[in-house]
């Protein structure tokens, strides 16, 4: 299994644990930003960066030499989409509740979007030439 | 991987790239209200990375790594298979215009086409859930 596959996989296990913490939460709570939080934890970073770890390692080889097309990007991606999902899941609850400083909560929250945007356009790019017919 | 396992794993990435940029937008506008109309999207982001990019790229590599038959199509009935696939993506081509132009009957149609997607993928692979000869 390669190194980023690895890296993805044992990240949605942490994301899954955080998940199901963050359901547990919500049930006994009303912060109102956790929800979409304990949704993106689920499909987002265990469902989607399972998925995507898995494609890395089983796809279809880019080339000989690329066996996994643009190794490089596919390290973006997980920088990317992990910087950005943590972003979120700080700025979102905190953003909702409103407290002081607001702004800065609203600016952290714009930038998670645009990484996790980043992150998820990388793997569709690094993926996209790995779709082979045989 | 067959050819109709990269149109389906094609259409998923496709998807996946605009289900982001959906959430990406509307994770900004949560953070600035720089739109608030744009929440009559919240519905299209969740079709389109729930059906449209996780259901779809499991159907794809289902049908390219489910075992394979000797005698016969390698993978049974691909026209069935391949009715599959553009039901799916009709269905979720009507929800998304159903949601977007609020007309409850393409919204209707569409699921409907997206059962019968599903329906037919499940007609053509339940053969190949078998026991493998080691």
């Amino acid at each position: 299994m390669p190194t980023l596959t690895r890296w993805f996989i044992k990240t949605a296990l942490v994301y899954f644990i955080l998940a199901l913490i963050a359901g547990i939460i919500s049930a006994v709570s009303n912060l109102p930003g956790l929800f979409p939080v304990y949704i993106h934890l689920l499909v987002e970073g265990w469902i989607t960066l399972l998925i995507i770890g898995v494609v890395i390692w089983m796809f279809p080889k880019y080339s000989r030499e690329l066996p996994r097309g643009n190794e490089k990007l596919g390290w973006t991606s997980y920088i990317l989409l992990n910087t950005g999902l943590v972003l979120r899941l700080v700025s979102e609850p905190l953003n909702t509740l409103g407290e002081a400083p607001e702004s800065l909560w609203g600016v952290l929250l714009v930038i998670s979007a645009i990484l996790q945007w980043l992150g998820g356009m990388a793997f569709v790019v690094n993926t996209w030439s790995r779709v082979k017919v045989k | 991987m067959p050819r109709l396992s990269s149109w389906f794993v094609r259409a998923a990435l496709s998807y996946l790239a605009v289900g982001f940029t959906l959430g990406a937008l509307l994770l900004a506008e949560k953070a600035s209200s720089f739109y608030p109309m744009l929440w009559d999207i919240l519905p299209v982001h969740i079709e389109l990375l729930l059906v449209g990019w996780l259901v779809q790229l499991a159907l794809g590599v289902a049908f390219w790594i489910l075992p394979r038959f000797s005698k016969g199509p390698p993978r049974g009935n691909e026209a069935v298979v391949w009715l599959s696939f553009v039901l799916l993506n009709l269905g979720i081509a009507f929800v998304v215009a159903g949601t977007l132009l609020a007309v409850p009957g393409l919204l209707l149609a569409g699921r409907v086409a997206e059962t019968g997607g599903v329906l037919a993928f499940v007609w053509g692979s339940w053969r190949r859930v078998r026991p493998t000869v080691p």
